[in-house]
């Protein structure tokens, strides 16, 4: 039973009923501050989503961090090679709970162009969890902004990740 | 109604407060105890919400001039929710505490730096008769106290056991140390000019006369330029310089401890465009609407005034910061002290 079925219905229009875990819930999706680190050509993408032009601000989102002890997401913009991983890691380490990370663009899905390559991690999902995938070469702002707002529903509505997994599963 | 504005509006309130109580518990000492437990609560109110305002107000601005629209879609199509969202998701984030730290010094900093922004507000002419503490050394001690926060800074930046937030530590007492000295020549101008340290009295004479930035004008430049390097705003936020030193100071602290050093920020930007407005703009005088009005206005202009410079001007070097400090502003105000003093005497000769 939901809590909001205990109120009584001369109240339904009055009162807010609520969880503190939904409220939590509302605030980290309506707060997701970026940490500002860019990899390689997609970051410019993710500058200019932040600019006037397409103004991630809209959702609240503007707040790039440039330290991680501040931040919730991370963007992994551009191609991951086997050298920059370390530090890589360090920083969704230093990241403090709850935190998510966004790979965004073919290379940081799959490697892109470069996924022969000796060099190149084959997808950031071969380092550290990824919440959401955003394919292009590289992917418009407007998509970056629907891969953040994707993260959004998924942070609020858990269980709708999981009947997705349970679809996926049952193929 | 024209009694109300001859004393003020929040002095009568007040005053009918007091009569009020008086007559519920009969007793003098414990009405002035509630009173005083009022007027604290009245200003800690002020700080808390201005806090929450300015984060949204900043970003709003910001937005403005970058030609951008600001948050919009939480709570509302003015994004009113925002700064609550903000708030609730610092209030739940994991509280890190770096390895190697010192424990005791680190938890302290933030909270040592958010009591001498607090506690000048106590000295704040908020209305006619709306003083917390009236001193009569009130400049003094408010320059006395709002130094302090230099100490907190370094105390944060060294226990944190991390490069970047030592250097951020080092540069806040470097830049913090020598912005205060021009900051308190170019008030002793107004000292000179209303032959007093207390608050009120400074706020009265200008009530009387003009507005001391039509007699001081060098001295309020100083004063501006001064206020933003000694709330580290930009062009003067070296302090947390994110392209060369990460977040500075308080590189190492998440969620709420971090969310206090932010509390602080807007609790200084709001002390530094009440004093603007107390010493250059004439405080709560005005004609026609009640000073409590006017002193708002007066404040929040400031307030815009200072998230204006914020968002145009780009960050200095910390070797320009320091040589404008000591080589231009500093000569200056020892100037305008001397030109001061002889237009005094000349005035009373005359």
């Amino acid at each position: 039973m939901e809590i909001v079925d205990i109120v009584p219905p001369v109240l339904k229009n009055n009162v807010i009923v609520t969880t503190v875990d939904s409220l939590f819930k509302w605030a980290h999706g309506n707060s997701i501050w970026p940490l500002s680190s860019g990899l390689a050509c997609c970051a410019i993408e993710m500058m200019s989503t932040a600019a006037a032009r397409f103004d991630l601000s809209r959702f609240g989102y503007e707040v790039f961090r440039p330290c991680p002890r501040q931040a919730d997401l991370l963007i992994v913009a551009g191609t991951l090679t086997w050298k920059m991983t370390p530090p890589l890691i360090r920083l969704y380490e230093e990241m403090p709970e709850p935190k998510y990370v966004i790979a965004m663009g073919s290379c940081a899905i799959a490697g892109g162009p470069f996924a022969d390559s000796y060099s190149v991690v084959p997808g950031i999902d071969q380092v550290m969890p990824v919440d959401v995938y955003i394919p292009g070469c590289p992917p418009r702002p407007e998509a970056l902004i629907e891969g953040m707002l994707k993260l959004k529903e998924k942070i609020m509505h858990p269980e709708r990740v999981e009947e997705m997994g349970k679809r996926v599963a049952e193929g | 109604m024209n009694a109300m504005l001859e004393n003020g509006v929040v002095a009568t309130v007040a005053g009918v407060l007091r009569e009020y109580l008086m007559l519920l518990f009969g007793n003098q000492f414990l009405t002035d105890l509630i009173m005083k437990f009022i007027g604290i609560g009245a200003v800690i109110g002020v700080i808390l919400s201005a806090a929450i305002v300015f984060t949204y107000a900043e970003r709003k601005v910001c937005a403005f001039i970058q030609v951008r629209l600001g948050p919009n879609r939480v709570g509302g199509r003015f994004g009113l929710l925002q700064p609550f969202a903000d708030m609730l998701k610092l209030m739940s984030k994991e509280d890190i505490i770096p390895a190697g730290c010192d424990r005791v010094v680190w938890a302290l900093s933030p909270m040592l730096l958010f009591v001498p922004s607090a506690l000048a507000y106590a000295f704040f002419p908020f209305d006619k008769g709306a003083v917390f503490a009236d001193v009569n050394v009130g400049v003094f001690l408010l320059i006395a106290i709002s130094s302090q926060a230099v100490l907190p800074f370094l105390m944060g930046g060294y226990a944190s056991n991390s490069k970047y937030a030592m250097i951020g530590g080092m540069r806040t007492v470097a830049q913090m140390l020598s912005y205060e000295a021009p900051m308190v020549f170019s008030l002793l101008g107004i000292v000179m000019l209303t032959g007093s340290l207390k608050m009120s009295d400074i706020v009265a004479v200008q009530a009387d006369n003009v507005w001391f930035v039509l007699l001081q004008p060098v001295a309020f430049v100083i004063f501006v330029i001064t206020a933003t390097a000694e709330t580290n705003r930009t062009p003067f936020d070296l302090v947390e310089g994110e392209s060369e030193i990460v977040a500075g100071a308080f590189a190492e602290y998440s969620g709420m401890r971090w969310a206090l050093f932010f509390l602080a920020e807007y609790a200084n930007l709001l002390a530094v465009s009440i004093l603007t407005t107390t010493f250059f703009l004439g405080g709560w005088s005005g004609p026609v609407l009640p000073g409590v009005v006017w002193f708002w206005l007066k404040a929040l202009f400031m307030v815009f005034f200072f998230m204006w410079l914020r968002w145009t001007l780009p960050r200095t070097r910390i070797d320009q910061m320091l040589s404008l400090s000591w080589k231009v502003l500093l000569p200056l105000a020892l100037a305008n002290v001397m030109c001061t003093g002889i237009g005094v005497y000349i005035y009373r000769w005359l």
